[in-house]
Formats: structure tokens, C-alpha cells, sequence
């Protein structure tokens, strides 16, 4: 059975209702949106998105049916919806990559690009084709265009031209809009490639990095941040992140590193480095990680590695910067009960 | 007549003349005057460390207690400036021990304060009462110790917005028993933490705190316990703002809260629970300054809660949480149009302008507002439009003062806005996209600023943004009588646009340029005028080495620097070159012999 499609244009009457994790319910209200997204800083929220917000969108939108079958999950785009996972925020099954987060500004003749790597789908359009009556100058602002200015040395004496043709580029495929990312077609971009601007100082830029992914409530509910981690384990070609707040408990983390490290512990892994499928074997893996083979560790503020699971979770993920696997045999120096305990958490 | 008041009528009256500008204006009415005055001067503004040496200054200013000095060109604070290019404070502090000058304060902006200068600076002057240091870099917390253990009369230690290295030395815990002299201290800048005990202890034994600024490290319940002790505090800024929310500390923080009567000012939150924001509310009532700036993790809902309760507020820093999202939408496994993805976009959009709106309608008397982008690369920002700013101008009539970052912008917003605040002293606007025209007409933005200008007889400093031709510059040098400092990025057309602005506004003192295409004409029209002026920074533009060389043959009171990075330093590069970035000023002390090898003074 095909599933409605969400098309404004059409379908006025049809009313989203986006859900988000179970545990951040006062996200959503009867026309509420319940966002769980995650931006580019890694920080998500659906706490300050309420009724009210709503609110502002054109009538044909509002309305109450809230089709508990239509949920509004969100996903790598180009990707398939993700399983449902009832109790896990959609993104802790998908795992993101930090990198692809940057859908920004995309560049023209390379001259300038905010985005880092562009995430690659054919669903990924311009905002510009917007024709639902939505005011001009919104959508306006998503199509308009490149960031085209003039850098050292280029273009000399005509950088406004340039710009001028791209910005009307409403129907343009290559509008830069700010949720679809950029150009798939261009090269990915670390860094905006023009200096000091937007002008923000330095420090404040700085300051606010980091304050991103330090975010944190105490009070365990998730936080309005997310807080990637590296995790690395001994003998893996490459290291991985996780968001330590899409998880409540440690057996929730353990499991989920078990499903992204089993690749290399049983020698096997999809295109992506995803272990497929047919590899979950969790009792297996969990053997492999609980057993005396690995060990989980983290570095915490002080620089010095733990073990993980001494402490209520909470003070863990503030105090957590990154993970390690090690081999048991590496382990030894920590207290004689770790190993025991690692099997007791489960 | 005036000639025959004796000298000490003269001194008594000019101790009523504090501003520099004022006192400068009154050396220069006749000899005995400014004899009379340069003994008197107590307090020395230098705008920009580099135009004299501390030796004049000193040879002038005898009597000197208090000394303020700029160093880097502002450009610095966006990486435009290479590193050790210079704006160091040790030769001063040096020249002033050696002078036996009775220095009791030192502010210093865009300087390199290194622990040395720091060490130097709390060893030399026994009535040393006052530090701040604003976007400054080169020092660790040991400098900072030093300053602690022996300013026996510190009053003031006001660090904002500085880059310091953490030594985990404690510095804190270096002020004395006897140091009970505290009236502001400000270590929000600080990445590292402090000890907890010693920070109570010396909040206690200083009855004169008024002004205490935390940086992050310091929990919840070392603010509660503070609080406690000093209920006199005029500004707070929070360390961490993180707790549960429902616990005995945070109940106790209210409470604390709601005895400090005195707090006008409030800033922090760097790392905040929004739920802990409510035990602020007993202050916001009578607060007329409110930071939050760098309180990312305040969302745009609780931000207006928030804002709610402060009728009285006259600043008002923030910053608007950018909400893009980077996924797709899944409707039950089907990828969402882009109708959809509009939609929602549609409402997030309105955050920020709605948070805007709250101020607009609650915060009447708000003089100065400031706007940040809360996300990493300034991008995105989808929340702040034209609308947030034509609602504040018609919500907040006394507003004179705003720098905004912003989506988008028209022309007609803007003259809505001139029309509503015709008091703009400051007026800074950053659009993201620095070229973008008027979101609705698609036409430059040369009408809106042109309506600014027009309208705010007062306007002393201009920042321009968007899409703009040389027909904004013509109506800022027909109209911006009183501009001072003006900012210029991406926009003009020719030279006419540069020359527009030098020959109409009589009072720039500075101008920086950058990614404009001005050049040699507009440069050289008028050379005389760069001696009335602080400074000039032009930045990938169209001037050539050649002019650069002609300007500093002509007028030999000008600095003209030349700062050369990256694989093309020459040794004597061609003339018809052109110059990646420029800055000169006016100097009564020639060619600066702390140049690094990549500056060229020609």
C-alpha cells in the first residue's frame, strides 16, 4: 500500500504530524511539530516548536487530523526510511556523519562554499519551485542563490553581475536553499573559502563551537544538543562517532556500538561500512564485547581513560569526549572487576 | 580675560572636562592652556598605539594614571590580520616603570599582553587598581596570577572576549586574605576552572563587589552560595547554568536571586538548562542590560519567556538558534516533497523574528540591541528577516544602537526602519549572504541605506551589507555628516563609490574596506584627508603597489603598511601589483621598528 504523499500544493487538508522520540513529549501538541531533527551543530530540539509556532502557517495546513500512522521521521536524504524504533530517536539508527551536515551555500566555479560535504540526493531540489501562495519573499530567500562574491584576485570589477544573474535563479535547480543542501555537483568544501565573513569575531565563533556540543540537561531527558563522540576501537582501520545523547543507558550505547564495530570484528561490511543484516548476530557480538576480548573506555575532561559504566549516565555523557574498544588484554591495568562488570551490564 | 585666571582656576575647571576629545580640544586654545592641561590629564586615550610612542606620551602626560590603547586595525577580529603583526603592550608598560608613572589603569583592546608584560605591570605600579583587557591575546592564567598576587589594591580585573591560555594554576586562589578591595571582576573569557572555595571566599571578603562575571567551569551551586553572599552585585554574569532543575540548589538559587535587588546587568549561560531559567525571572523585572549572546542552548521560546519579564531593558544581546534541517523528511517511508520541506521551513522561519517581535512589543525602553547567529559558520540564520527589524524599530523608539545578522533584507524594511528610530548612533547590518539584494525587488539595497543615512542625523557608525552600487556611498557622502567609522564589504561599483564617502564625510575617523573594487583614483584623489582620519584598511581591492608607494612618498605622517602573506613576497614587487591588503594611519613617530618581516612599511 502506498502511503499519502505530503504535497501542500494538493493536498491542503492533509495535516503532518511529526513525531519525534517518545521521550521529548512535550514536543508534541495537537497540531504540533515534533521535530527531531539534528542541524549541522549536531543540536536538536523540538522543545521550542510549539502550537504557536504552527500557528503561523497558512490555514489550509492547519487542522486536527492527526494520522498517527503518518509519521514524519527523518532521514539521510537519498536514504531509506529507517526502521521505527519506537524508543530511540530515528537519527541513532542512521549514523550520521558529521561531515554530511553541511548542505550549505553551494559554490559556483569554486569561489565560495559553506558546505562541507554535500549530501547526494536526486530528492533534493531547489526551494524555488514553490507555487502554494507562500510569500514571495520566503521563498525568496531560498532561492536566492549563490554565494557569489568576489575573492582575492577573481573576477575582477564584476562581482555583482555575477551575482545578479544567479540570484533570480527561482526555478533554478542549483538554488542554494538552506534544508536540501547545496549543489550535489559540487566538490564538498570544508570551510567557507572567504575569510571573516560573515563578521563574527573569532572568539565568539570559537566559544560557540564548543558550547555546542556541551549542551547538556541534567535532568535526563535529552538534552538540546547532541554530543558526537569519536570512537575508535584497537585494530579498526577507522574510527566512528556517536551521538552520546540519542541513548539513555549504557546497554543502550554498548548495543549500538556492537552493531557498528561487529564489521570489524567479524571481517565483514556493506558498502557504507554498515554491518548488513545478515551479521547481526548480537548475542554473538555481544560475547565478542562483553566478553574478555574488549573493553569499553573513555576519555574524560581531565584527559585521563575510564572505564565506562562506573558512574550514573549522566555525569558520564558530561564528562565523556571520547570512546575507546580496547582489547581486554590491553585493559588489564583497570580494576579486576571490570571485566566482570562489563558482563553484568548486560 | 581668560588669560588672567591663575593656573589653578584653570586645572579646577578643566576637572570637569573629562572626555579626551574635549580635553584635546582644550590644549588646543592657547599655550598656557594646553600647558595647564597636559600637567592635569590624568586619563590618555590612544586610538591606535602605533600613531605615538610611550615616550611622547609620557614626556606630554606626566601625571598620567590612566592609559587606554588600541592596537590591531578591527578587521583583526575576523582573520583578516596574520598573527604577530604586532600591537604589543610590554614597550609601554616598560617605558611607563621606567618613568616611575604612577599607573593605576590600563585598558587595552586588540593588543598582545604577554605574561611578561602582565608580570612587569603588577610588580611597577603599587597603586595599580584596574585591568581591562578586550579582545586581547599572548597571556595565560600565570600572567593573570601575577596580576592577583600583587595589585594590593585591585579593584577592577575585566577580561572580555580574550584569548588565554589555561596554565590550571589557580590563579584565582592568588588574590591575598588582605585583597578585599574587589569592586568588578570578569573572567568570563576563561576556559578553565577556578577554585571553587577560593572564588566564595574572595566574593566574601569584598564587600564592594559589584560586578561578577563567571565563565563556564563554575557550577550552579558555587553561583547559588555566591549569590548569597553578595546580594549588593549590580551585574551577574552566570558560570554554568546547568542543574536539575526540581533540586534544593536550584530552589535556593531562586531564592538567593530574589534578595539581589541590585542586579541591572546579567549575562553567561554558555551552558544552560532552560528549565533552571526560570530562578532568574526575579531579577528581569528591573534588569536594563540582558547578554545572551553566548547562551546557544536558549531556544527561541524560552528565550521570549524570558524576555517577557524585562520591561526595563535598555541592551539587549542575542542570539537566534538556526534550525536548518539537513534531512530529508520521511512521510510514512516517502521522501517529502519540497512543498513539504518549504512548509516547515515556513515555521521555523519565524522563530527568530518571532523572538523579535517579543522584544518589540515588551521591551519599550531598549536603546541598543545586537543580534547574533548562533551557529558555527554564521550561515543559515533562517530565522532573523527583515521583519524581526522592522518590528523592533516600531515596537522600541529609543533604539540607537544595532548590529544585525540577518537572512535578508529590503529596501523598504530599511526605510520603514529609518522612519520609526531616527536616532541611530550605530547602525551595523550583516547579511549573511554578503551581496544579497532586496529579497522582494531583487534591486540593490542602495535605498534603504540611503534612507538610513538621510534619516539619522546622529549616525556615528555605519556597517553596509548586501547587494550595493556606488549610489549608496553618494547618499552616505551627501548625507552621514557625523559618520565616524564606516565598514565596507563586497559593494560598490568603481572609485566613484570610495571617493563619494572621502569627500563627503567630514568626520570619518575610520575606514575599512574590504572585497570592494576601489583603486588607485579613489586612493589618491585626496591625500591630505587620511591625516584627519585614524585609519585606513583596504583589503582585496583594487589598489596597486605603485599608488600604495605615492601615497607614502606624499605625505610622510602616514603610515602606509602592506601586509604580504603567502607565496608572494618579492622583493621588489611590480607597481602595476595590485595590494592584497593595506592599512595605513596617521603617526606622529614614523615607520614602527616592531613590523614583522611580512609587513611593509613604505
Amino acid at each position: 500500500m502506498s502511503p499519502p504523499q505530503l504535497g501542500i500544493e494538493g493536498q491542503s487538508q492533509c495535516n503532518v504530524s511529526l513525531m519525534a522520540s517518545s521521550s521529548s513529549a512535550d514536543c508534541i501538541t495537537q497540531n504540533g511539530l515534533g521535530l527531531k531533527e539534528r542541524n549541522y551543530l549536531g543540536l536538536s530540539d523540538c522543545s521550542s516548536v510549539d502550537s504557536s509556532a504552527v500557528s503561523s502557517v497558512p490555514d489550509e495546513n492547519k487542522n486536527n487530523l492527526n494520522l498517527k500512522a503518518t509519521e514524519l521521521r527523518l532521514g539521510l536524504p537519498g536514504s531509506q526510511s529507517p526502521e521505527r524504533d519506537s524508543d530511540f530517536p530515528l537519527l541513532s539508527s542512521v549514523k550520521l556523519d558529521e561531515k554530511q551536515l553541511f548542505p550549505l551555500a553551494p559554490s559556483k566555479d569554486g569561489i565560495c562554499s559553506l558546505s562541507q560535504k554535500t549530501v547526494v540526493s536526486g530528492n533534493k531540489r531547489g526551494f524555488a519551485d514553490t507555487v502554494d501562495g507562500f510569500s514571495e519573499s520566503k521563498s525568496n530567500m531560498f532561492a536566492e542563490g549563490n554565494w557569489i562574491f568576489k575573492t582575492a584576485g577573481s573576477d575582477s570589477g564584476q562581482p555583482k553581475l555575477a551575482t545578479k544573474t544567479e540570484v533570480p535563479a527561482k526555478a533554478s535547480q542549483e538554488c542554494n536553499n538552506k534544508i536540501n543542501g547545496s549543489n550535489t555537483n559540487n566538490p564538498p568544501a570544508a570551510k567557507a573559502q572567504v575569510v571573516g565573513w560573515p563578521p563574527i569575531r573569532s572568539f565568539r565563533k570559537n566559544t560557540l563551537a564548543t558550547t555546542s556540543k556541551n549542551n547538556d540537561e541534567v535532568d535526563g531527558k535529552p538534552g538540546p544538543g547532541a554530543l558526537f563522540v569519536k570512537v575508535s576501537m584497537d585494530g579498526a582501520p577507522y574510527l566512528r562517532k556517536v551521538d552520546l545523547r540519542s541513548y539513555a543507558t549504557y546497554k543502550e550505547l554498548s548495543s549500538a556500538l556492537e552493531k557498528m564495530f561487529s564489521c570489524f570484528t567479524l571481517g565483514q561490511c556493506g558498502p557504507q561500512g554498515n554491518p548488513t543484516r545478515e551479521m547481526l548476530s548480537e548475542s554473538k557480538l555481544r560475547d565478542l564485547l562483553h566478553g574478555s576480548e574488549y573493553v569499553l573506555t573513555y576519555e574524560d575532561k581531565d584527559g585521563d581513560w575510564m572505564l565506562v559504566g562506573d558512574v550514573p549516565w549522566e555525569m558520564f555523557i558530561a564528562s565523556c569526549k571520547r570512546l575507546k574498544i580496547m582489547k581486554g588484554s590491553d585493559a588489564i591495568g583497570l580494576a579486576p572487576r571490570a571485566v566482570e562488570k562489563s558482563k553484568n551490564r548486560n | 580675560m581668560l588669560n588672567y585666571f591663575p593656573e589653578e582656576v584653570l586645572e579646577h575647571v578643566f576637572d570637569f572636562v573629562t572626555s579626551h576629545r574635549d580635553r584635546n580640544a582644550v590644549s588646543l586654545v592657547c599655550k598656557s592652556w594646553y600647558s595647564v592641561e597636559r600637567f592635569s590629564r590624568e586619563k590618555v586615550f590612544i586610538g591606535n598605539c602605533y600613531a605615538v610612542n610611550p615616550e611622547r606620551v609620557i614626556a606630554r602626560f606626566p601625571r598620567v594614571r590612566s592609559l587606554t590603547l588600541k592596537g590591531k586595525p578591527h578587521f583583526a577580529d575576523f582573520n583578516l590580520v596574520p598573527p604577530d603583526w604586532g600591537g604589543y603592550v610590554y614597550p609601554w608598560i616598560e617605558a611607563m616603570a621606567k618613568h616611575g608613572i604612577n599607573l593605576e589603569e590600563l585598558r587595552l583592546k586588540r593588543m598582545v599582553v604577554s605574561d611578561e608584560s602582565l608580570e612587569l605591570l603588577a610588580k611597577s605600579f603599587p597603586n595599580f587598581k584596574s585591568l581591562v583587557l578586550v579582545s586581547c591575546e599572548g597571556f595565560t592564567t600565570d600572567g593573570l596570577a601575577a596580576i592577583a598576587s600583587n595589585c594590593r589594591f585591585l579593584r577592577e580585573l575585566d577580561l572580555q572576549e580574550n584569548e588565554v591560555d589555561d596554565r590550571k594554576g589557580q590563579w584565582l586562589s592568588c588574590f591575598p586574605d588582605s585583597c578585599t578591595s574587589l569592586i568588578s571582576l570578569n573572567f568570563a573569557c576563561l576556559k578553565g576552572e577556578v577554585n571553587a572555595a577560593a572564588l566564595e571566599r574572595l566574593v566574601a571578603r569584598c564587600p564592594n563587589l559589584r560586578s561578577l562575571r563567571l565563565n563556564h567551569a563554575v557550577p550552579l551551586d558555587t553561583l547559588q552560595k555566591i549569590l548569597t553572599q553578595a546580594p549588593q552585585l549590580n551585574d551577574l554574569g552566570t558560570g554554568s547554568f546547568v542543574h536539575d532543575p526540581d533540586s534544593e540548589t536550584c530552589g535556593k538559587l531562586k531564592n538567593a536571586m530574589k534578595k539581589c535587588k541590585s542586579i541591572r546587568s546579567l549575562s553567561g549561560f554558555l551552558d544552560v538548562n532552560a528549565r533552571c531559567l526560570p530562578a532568574v525571572y526575579p531579577i528581569c523585572t528591573n534588569l536594563t542590560s540582558l547578554n545572551l549572546s553566548y547562551a546557544p542552548g536558549i531556544y527561541s521560546n524560552d528565550l521570549i519567556k524570558l524576555i517577557c519579564h524585562c520591561k526595563k531593558l535598555e541592551r539587549l544581546w542575542v542570539c537566534f538558534f538556526i534550525k536548518l534541517i539537513h534531512y530529508t523528511y520521511f512521510f510514512s517511508g516517502v521522501p517529502l516533497s519540497n512543498q513539504g520541506l518549504n512548509w516547515i521551513m515556513q515555521i521555523l522561519d519565524t522563530i527568530g523574528d518571532k523572538g523579535l517581535g517579543a522584544v518589540a512589543s515588551t521591551c519599550k525602553e531598549l536603546q541598543e540591541l545586537r543580534v547574533f547567529p548562533s551557529d558555527l559558520y554564521g550561515v543559515g540564520n533562517a530565522g532573523v528577516t527583515e521583519e524581526g527589524l522592522v518590528a523592533i524599530s516600531a515596537g522600541c523608539p529609543k533604539l540607537n544602537s544595532i548590529l544585525y545578522f540577518c537572512q535578508q533584507m529590503t529596501n523598504a524594511a530599511l526605510i520603514t526602519v529609518a522612519k520609526n528610530c531616527p536616532n541611530f548612533i550605530r547602525f551595523r547590518l550583516c547579511t549573511l549572504n554578503p551581496t544579497i539584494p532586496d529579497a522582494v525587488t531583487n534591486l540593490p539595497l542602495d535605498e534603504g541605506f540611503g534612507a538610513i543615512v538621510q534619516s539619522c542625523k546622529g549616525l556615528k557608525r555605519l556597517s553596509v551589507s548586501g547587494l550595493l552600487t556606488d549610489q549608496v556611498f553618494l547618499y552616505i557622502g551627501m548625507y552621514a555628516e557625523q559618520l565616524e567609522m564606516l565598514s565596507i564589504a563586497f559593494a560598490g561599483d568603481s572609485d566613484k563609490g570610495m571617493l563619494y564617502v572621502l569627500n563627503g564625510c567630514k568626520k570619518l575617523k575610520k575606514l575599512e574596506i574590504r572585497d570592494s573594487p576601489f583603486g588607485n583614483v579613489a586612493l589618491l584623489a585626496d591625500v591630505g584627508k587620511y591625516e584627519t582620519m585614524r585609519s585606513l584598511w583596504m583589503s582585496s581591492c583594487e589598489v596597486t603597489f605603485g599608488a600604495c608607494k605615492t601615497l607614502a612618498e606624499k605625505m610622510p605622517r602616514l603610515n602606509v603598511e602592506i601586509i604580504n602573506e603567502g607565496e608572494e613576497i618579492e622583493a621588489s614587487p611590480d607597481d602595476r601589483h595590485r595590494v592584497e591588503k593595506m592599512y595605513l594611519y596617521r603617526t606622529l613617530v614614523g615607520p614602527r621598528r616592531d613590523a614583522p618581516d611580512f609587513v611593509w612599511t613604505l
